[in-house]
């Protein structure tokens, strides 16, 4: 065993439970574009195992077979022998960090310097603002500036949506009492970090959902950032201190459940106990917050039929959010609501559960082969000839709004977060996409 | 060991993207699906055309280089395993599915086609591929060929070898061949196309395939019977047989492996009974009616205690995606699962059955059962640990003991999974002297110098390079 890697005998345990048997094979997105072993869950388990055991280096070349996996965790669902993937991939980072090995920079700084820090978030987001607001975006594009910027980076800024403007951010309460006569439960809003800045609307969507539905809405003081990305980068540390804060932040407030609208961190805060695991105090009270952890689809259905004071006559298909459908496995409960819209047609997508490539910060730091999966996936998109993508997370969100810019659908196809469509079907608001469809 | 001459002569062959040699790449291709083998490769080719295939196959073998061809990997027999070192002949890249002759009822795939989308595509048009291992939405159709794979239909529709039809294939010398065609009949010299399927890679490198289609069955349905004791589930296959019934399908189960398969799949079967049979039989739907009425009279006759019919076409899938899942799912209990592949004439089955249970017991080992017992193939399935040095050596006795059973009652060793370097030990027990050294002489005639997947099947002439167990 490898002593200065935190190789546990639990971590060698869940390595040997692989037989290698290649079920996960075609569930992999990686391998399924490259068809190399070292890109695949099978091949990566080896060399996790490798290093830990000292038969392989760990060096630049294992960060590149390991970075270049998305952790979509498709591989899970497909394991017969229930393989924790997930957690092996996130001990692997956590040696590369160890270790000392320099991953993508673009990585670094978000994790880092960004996530971690709610206040500077909160700068961020209203710097955004300002630029888009007096036009510099624009400004920008036109004298070519954003060229300084890594590919990547200049590809995906075009996606994003105005970010709502700081009086009106400042404007939030902290409490939306329910908004009918039985009040059936208190919900803390878990409204993330990078998503309250790109999807502010989203997030006031979910709570004006959840008060007509019966629950009075908490926006939660002191949460912040979930520390997925971080986990799934290998900080493990800075994902704890994130975890903690959570946790306190959840035990003051008292409410019933905590909810929340990203698959992604969702899974996260399913998965705090495991950050715990030699820490017996903070063990408890990690598998208490677990407990009460939901994601918004799960509530929605469960006090469903909703409310619909509009139909929307058009065909529409669901992207499965990885960490929602492999991790949380939560797939019912979306495509049903789905189907409680009024003059909706359902289309089932083909291979809905298949990554989209965006993965957290991968279509930033792995731009071509996100691409390339995301190609993919459109093509399947198109096959179902809807007008709506729904998706349950803002990063696929945005990956699919990317797509179907990629893919020319622009013109007969547009992408939601499911929520977002809810709340423009049941209150009167700006129906931007109701409208325009 | 290659050259940087030789190395230079590949890279030309296939270009620099397509030639990995670095240590971790090397590692992920020292394995396969089979426990406890581990060796490394020296590169890996992934040729894209026939003229690639056949430049690597002539440098390789006059610089007297391994060549290991690899489909996905999947095979249980170590098959892939470069325990000479050698190069890995990478064959994912030939994936077109060229023509599907709907006159002479054929298709015509590269070998590098995943088995499950060969069948979805012959589906699509109504005909039919019988051929299903467990791992067929992985496995490839190359694969499938040179370990003449069986599946779940073997009991109706035979394995691999009764549907190829015809093969394009290069020897080590560069040569490439053709044997059969489209042809129903060919007797036009020996059938070469029967003995390279099976041939484990060992005889030449298969590059495309002619494959015999059927129509596809109008009509099927799935029954489940459950048993409170295991023997008469055995005996439940020998009396469907011989009331003259022929089922696509008949799977057999036993408890553990019902526990484990029930927490992948979540289908809610009875945890508490002892053995299951998963039947399946197709065709016309009053004919298939009638047999499953007539099947599920016999299985309460010999000792069923409940028997089920699949109510949808979803849920029988299901259960039979249950069953494909078997074996991964029983190494959720113990890191290492070492599973066998003894296989005896359907009629005794029963008697391969309990000396299982016996011999398991004298050994004081986990052993589960399943498998296609309508092929009288099972798979005992040892579950261990390999760091547990003096359990695998009650394992190695214990299945020792199991082939031996196996061959005193008219069977063989491996049914369908081949003897890779997993069954060497016992080949020649089992063909005898004279069989085994024609044997040989055959692979001599195809590979005079051994360079193609050297130390499969027969014990091997020169020392093994390295052989990590693992
Ligand atoms: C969970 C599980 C279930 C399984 N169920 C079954 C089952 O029901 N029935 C069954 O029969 N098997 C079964 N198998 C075994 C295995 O899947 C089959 O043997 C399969 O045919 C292997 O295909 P592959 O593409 O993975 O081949 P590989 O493992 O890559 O190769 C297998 C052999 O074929 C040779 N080979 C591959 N391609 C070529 C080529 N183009 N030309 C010449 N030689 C070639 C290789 O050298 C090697 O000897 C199972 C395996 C697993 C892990």
């Amino acid at each position: 065993m490898n002593d200065h890697l935190q190789t546990s005998q639990k971590l060698m345990d869940q390595l040997d439970q692989c037989m290698h048997c290649g079920f996960c094979l075609p569930s992999c997105p990686t391998y399924r574009q490259v068809g190399l072993e070292t890109y695949n869950p099978r091949g990566r388990i080896a060399l996790i195992k490798g290093v830990a055991t000292e038969k392989l280096k760990l060096n630049a070349e294992f960060t590149k077979h390991i970075d270049a996996c998305l952790g979509c965790r498709a591989c899970e669902t497909a394991c017969p022998a229930n393989v924790a993937y997930g957690n092996l991939l996130e001990s692997a980072r956590e040696f590369i960090v160890q270790s000392d090995q320099k991953s993508n920079w673009i990585q670094r700084f978000i994790l880092k310097h960004l996530f971690t820090h709610p206040h500077r978030l909160y700068t961020l987001g209203n710097l955004l603002w300002f630029v888009q607001k007096t036009g510099l975006q624009k400004l920008a594009k036109s004298f070519r500036l954003l060229n300084l910027l890594p590919s990547s980076l200049r590809e995906m800024q075009e996606i994003i949506d105005p970010v709502v403007s700081p009086f009106i951010r400042r404007k939030r309460k902290n409490l939306s009492p329910s908004s009918s006569h039985q009040r059936l439960l208190s919900v803390g809003l878990f409204t993330g970090c990078i998503m309250d800045i790109f999807f502010y609307q989203t997030n006031q969507a979910t709570a004006r959902l959840l008060t007509s539905l019966g629950c009075n809405v908490v926006f939660i003081k002191r949460q912040g950032c979930c520390g997925a990305l971080h986990l799934h980068a290998g900080y493990k540390s800075e994902a704890m201190q994130l975890a903690k804060r959570n946790i306190q932040a959840f035990e003051q407030s008292k409410v019933d459940l905590l909810v929340n609208n990203a698959g992604g961190c969702g899974l996260a805060l399913k998965e705090y106990h495991h950050l715990f695991e030699n820490d017996q105090a903070w063990y408890q009270r990690a598998v208490h917050f677990v407990e009460h952890v939901r994601d918004i689809h799960e509530v929605l259905y469960e006090l469903s039929p909703l409310p619909f004071k509009k139909s929307l006559n058009i065909r529409a298909t669901y992207q499965d959010s990885c960490h929602l459908a492999h991790g949380q496995h939560i797939r019912k409960s979306p495509r049903q609501l789905l189907q409680q819209i009024p003059g909706l047609e359902y289309i089932e997508l083909e291979d809905a559960d298949q990554c989209c490539g965006s993965a957290g910060i991968y279509n930033l730091t792995h731009f071509p082969m996100s691409m390339k999966i995301l190609d993919e996936k459109m093509a399947y998109v198109h096959a179902t000839n809807a007008q709506l993508i729904v998706t349950s997370n803002p990063g696929c969100l945005l990956q699919m709004k990317k797509g179907i810019i990629r893919s020319g659908l622009d013109k007969q196809m547009q992408a939601i977060h499911l929520v977002d469509l809810l709340d423009q079907l049941i209150f009167d608001g700006d129906n931007e996409i109701v409208d325009r469809i | 060991m290659i050259t940087q001459a030789i190395r230079s002569q590949f890279i030309e062959i296939v270009g620099e993207e397509w030639y990995k040699d670095s240590t971790q790449e090397r590692y992920c291709y020292s394995f396969d699906a089979t426990p406890l083998f581990q060796a490394m490769p020296d590169a890996i080719l992934i040729p894209g055309t026939v003229a690639e295939v056949a430049a690597i196959l002539k440098v390789a073998n006059h610089a007297k280089i391994p060549v290991i061809t690899r489909g996905s990997g999947t095979n249980l027999a170590g098959g892939t395993v470069p325990i000479h070192g050698g190069i890995v002949l990478l064959m994912n890249r030939f994936n077109k599915m060229k023509e599907i002759d709907l006159q002479n009822l054929t298709v015509t795939v590269e070998p590098g086609v995943i088995t499950a989308d060969l069948h979805q595509e012959v589906e699509a048009k109504n005909l039919f591929y019988p051929p299903d291992p467990g791992s067929m939405r992985v496995s490839t159709i190359g694969g499938n060929l040179a370990q003449c794979a069986g599946g779940m239909r073997g009991v109706k529709y035979g394995v691999t070898k009764d549907y190829v039809l015809g093969l394009q294939y290069v020897l080590p010398s560069g040569d490439v061949l053709r044997c059969g065609g489209k042809n129903i009949k060919d007797v036009a010299g020996y059938d070469m196309t029967r003995l390279l399927v099976g041939s484990e890679g060992t005889l030449a490198v298969i590059t495309e395939v002619i494959l015999k289609l059927l129509p596809l069955p109008a009509y099927k349905q799935t029954l489940v019977a459950y048993y409170d004791q295991l023997i008469p589930a055995a005996q439940t296959v020998e009396q469907i047989l011989a009331n003259r019934i022929i089922p696509a399908t008949m799977e057999l189960l036993d408890q553990s492996t019902i526990k484990v398969v029930d927490q992948y799949a979540q289908l809610g079967l009875p945890q508490n009974m002892k053995a299951m049979l998963l039947i399946e039989q197709d065709g016309h739907k009053e004919q298939v009616k009638i047999d499953m009425h007539q099947i599920a009279t016999l299985a309460k006759r010999v000792g069923a205690v409940q028997v089920k019919i699949a109510k949808t076409a979803d849920e029988s899938k299901k259960l039979m995606m249950a069953r494909r899942v078997a074996l991964s799912a029983l190494s959720r209990i113990k890191p290492t699962t070492i599973l066998e592949d003894a296989t005896v004439p359907r009629s005794r089955i029963a008697e391969m059955l309990s000396a299982i249970e016996k011999i398991s017991n004298t050994y004081q080992l986990t052993i589960c059962t399943f498998g296609h017992a309508g092929d009288g193939n099972l798979h005992p399935t040892c579950l261990t640990d390999e760091r547990n040095k003096d359990e695998l050596k009650r394992v190695e006795a214990a299945f020792q003991e199991i082939f031996e059973t196996a061959i005193r009652l008219g069977g063989t060793v491996t049914g369908e999974h081949g003897v890779g370097i997993a069954k060497q030990h016992v080949l020649k027990y089992q063909l005898g002297a004279t069989s085994y050294e024609l044997m040989k002489r055959i692979k001599r005639a195809f590979d005079p110098n051994q360079i193609l997947n050297p130390g499969k099947i027969f014990t091997s002439e020169h020392r093994k390079r390295l052989v990590v167990r693992k």
